[in-house]
């Protein structure tokens, strides 16, 4: 009797639908990313990328975490700096910079990347991604990280 | 394509017969009266089956420890898609399915249907009912807000002075001492690690029971021929469960689950109370008192309970037509009669309550006002100004977003504009507004207070606590007392207010206050019964 499948299908799509929603679509955002002082930009050594570690605020389910997080920073003049994020574009490990080759260098899979974080070797299939930069008063202020864009 | 179906099902049917199980499962007889009345049973195994879907669901955002599971909640109802929904979906469905266990037992034993040889399948049934009911107990209190937390402390008193017994129900609840993350983990591992797979084993083999005996035949049905499960039972179940899903799902939509404050155990002024089908006991236990208490906490129910169990064997006549069961009608009447009467006592004599309940599932942003911004919120409803302004939810109205705060000027530029429009933005069409200034001050200190992320939530401020505050400010309280910060320090600070005084009391302190606290400065304030009841609740609503 297609009735009776007929109404265990409307009780199915009734329950799918608002589970699917439920587990699949994020939850309302509480409050914006808040920016965080991460350095003085006066302090900062001009052309080389410094590794900075900041506490910031994270929105986690029903909690804000205040966690450590790190950046690393290229002072490119006194008014603009570039914030780079700390995982790799690849598999996310995180990578350092090799100051004898002057470029940051992934050790999970070997990519390696410039100091402005464009890849140059390996599998990382685009730049590295960057915090929302801010200076205000001499102080460097990090937002949210920005997906890089896949390069070409 | 049809080959390859058959062939898929023939190499299924071949390893595991299971065509042949569903063939024999659907294809059953059942007797020839049998139809509407039988459909009880269905529709509660499927309600089991919805809880555990929507009970899954919860936890996937819940956090069982009595630090996180009142956040979590209120992260679901409040923050995630769609989270209200199931969380109602659950909440309604096990009222929906303590009623529908309920009709089912009712229907069973007014057509005798318990009688030889299926005491078995009753008694299995009756196991299934206080297995529903414990998930009612124990689910109650995994909220952790006030009504679950006090709840809980009842029935955990009630175990604990149970004769001999006591002890040790005490313990193995974790309720010794008092209720704290020992309670909650046990409530939490009862509630869905080990009701869940007990309560399916009990419907198999009551189903089985059901099965291996047959539906009970009503007389006459003997001469009758057989009727087959499958499609004609099936419909009807299929039909009924259809009806409860709609029922339950409008219920979930419509009716609104409140959270209560984060449970507290110093909070002296709350009056406890169980879910709705527990107030009859509730109510039973108000009838003894002192020694006797056990009466009405332990030995009635249990008494009950064994009566159930023991139905088949107490009622050992001849099956009969159900409508000469005049018997069995008696007894459900009398028992339904008895139940609505002590429920509705128990709701009739609990004391409105005293304390102020504050709905925690909706946005509470508003708690962290100040009266003048509170009585700000008043003005601006009463005058209307969202027929006009769009606020943080930039639909397009006339005048400019006000949560904008690109727009956003000096609280002095605010209170001459609204006095005069046009003379500080020439060619508003803003009529002026008519208020005194300390009026206009709290309109202006509301508005600037308006951000795009809070300016709904603000504008969820309960009627109650605005108009109170509109009370406070009128009256000038603010020159003596201090709230959320704002105020001065003459009076004692009104914040956490809740915790030691209740509605009563600060009524006759606003009409008599040298009564209540002999040598006070402050002057009494008698208001209409109306205003009373406003400014004590909104006293009442403040924060720690
Ligand atoms: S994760 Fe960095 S190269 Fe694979």
């Amino acid at each position: 009797m297609s009735v009776i499948y007929g109404l265990w299908g409307l009780i199915g799509a009734a329950l799918a639908l608002p589970a699917s929603i439920y587990l699949l679509f994020p939850p309302k955002l509480r409050k914006r990313e808040e920016w965080t002082e991460a350095a003085e930009v006066a302090k900062l050594a001009p052309k080389t990328p410094t590794e900075l570690v900041f506490r910031h605020n994270r929105v986690d389910g029903w909690k804000i975490t205040s966690e450590r997080t790190t950046a690393w920073a290229l002072k490119v003049s006194d008014t603009e700096v570039i914030a780079l994020a700390p995982q790799c574009t690849h598999l996310g490990c995180a990578y350092h910079w090799d100051d004898g080759k002057r470029q940051f260098l992934c050790p999970c899979h070997t990519s390696t990347f410039s100091p402005e974080g464009k890849v140059l070797s390996g599998p990382a299939p685009r730049p590295l991604d960057r915090y929302e930069v801010r200076i205000e008063q001499g102080k460097l202020l990090l937002g949210k990280v920005v997906e890089s864009e896949s390069a070409e | 394509m049809m080959r390859i179906v058959r062939h898929v099902t023939g190499w299924i049917e071949h390893r595991t017969g299971l065509e042949t199980a569903i063939r024999n499962f659907l294809y059953e007889e059942v007797p020839a009266s049998s139809g509407w009345r039988h459909i009880f049973g269905s529709v509660a195994m499927f309600l089991f089956m919805l809880q555990a879907f929507t009970g899954i669901l919860l936890a996937f955002n819940y956090a069982p420890t009595p630090g996180e599971a009142y956040n979590s909640l209120r992260y679901i109802v409040t923050e995630v898609a769609g989270g209200r929904l199931i969380r109602n979906l659950h909440h309604w469905g096990a009222s929906m399915m303590i009623v529908v266990v309920a009709l089912h037992m009712a229907q069973v034993f007014l057509f005798g249907a318990y009688k030889k040889p299926r005491e078995a399948t009753w008694m299995a049934g009756v196991a299934l009912l206080l297995l529903t009911l414990a998930y009612g107990l124990t689910g109650y209190l995994l909220p952790w807000d006030n009504r679950a937390y006090w709840g809980t402390v009842v029935t955990v008193q009630i175990a604990s002075k149970a004769p001999f017994l006591g002890p040790y129900l005490s313990r193995l609840l974790g309720g010794e001492g008092a209720i704290g993350v020992v309670t909650f983990a046990r409530f939490y591992g009862m509630h869905v690690l080990l009701l869940p797979p007990v309560t399916t084993m009990m419907i198999i083999a009551h189903v089985y029971l059901v099965r291996k005996h047959g539906i009970a035949p009503a007389p006459g049905d003997e001469t009758k021929p057989m009727k087959k499960f499958y499609p004609e039972q099936v419909y009807k179940d299929t039909v009924a469960i259809f009806a409860a899903f709609v029922i339950l799902f409008a219920m979930a939509v419509a009716v609104h689950v409140p959270l209560e404050r984060l449970a507290d155990p110093t909070d002296t002024t709350y009056v406890p109370r169980p879910d709705w089908y527990f107030l009859f006991l509730f109510q039973t236990l108000k009838f003894f008192e002192g020694p006797l208490e056990i009466v009405g906490s332990i030995v009635l129910p249990t008494l009950a309970i064994l009566a159930l169990v023991l139905v088949p064997f107490l009622d050992r006549g001849r099956v009969r037509r159900v409508t000469q069961r005049y018997a069995a009608f008696g007894v459900v009447f009398l028992a339904l009669l008895g139940w609505a009467g002590l429920t509705a006592a128990a709701i009739a004599t609990t004391p409105k309550t005293a304390a102020v309940e504050i709905d925690f599932s909706a946005p509470t942003e508003w708690l962290q006002l100040s009266p003048e911004e509170m009585a700000g919120i008043g003005y601006f409803r009463k005058e209307n100004c969202s027929s006009c302004h769009a606020v943080g939810d930039g639909g397009a109205k006339i005048g400019p977003d006000l949560a904008n705060t690109a727009i956003r000027k000096s609280a002095a530029w605010m209170i001459a504009h609204f006095k005069r429009p046009a003379t500080l933005v020439p060619g508003s069409m803003m009529p002026p507004i008519q208020l005194s200034d300390s009026q206009l001050n709290a309109l202006a200190a509301f508005l600037l207070k308006l951000t795009p992320q809070n300016a709904s939530a603000l504008q969820a401020a309960p009627t109650f606590a605005v108009e109170g505050a509109l009370i406070y400010q009128a009256n000038r309280c603010g020159a003596c007392h201090l709230v959320n910060g704002v105020g001065m320090k003459v009076g004692p600070p009104l914040n956490g207010t809740f915790r030691h005084r209740n509605k009563a009391w600060l009524a006759r302190h606003f009409r008599e206050p040298q009564a209540m606290s002999p040598g006070t400065i402050m002057p009494r304030y008698p208001f209409t019964p109306s205003d009373m009841e406003k400014i004590c609740s909104y006293l009442l609503s403040l924060p720690d």
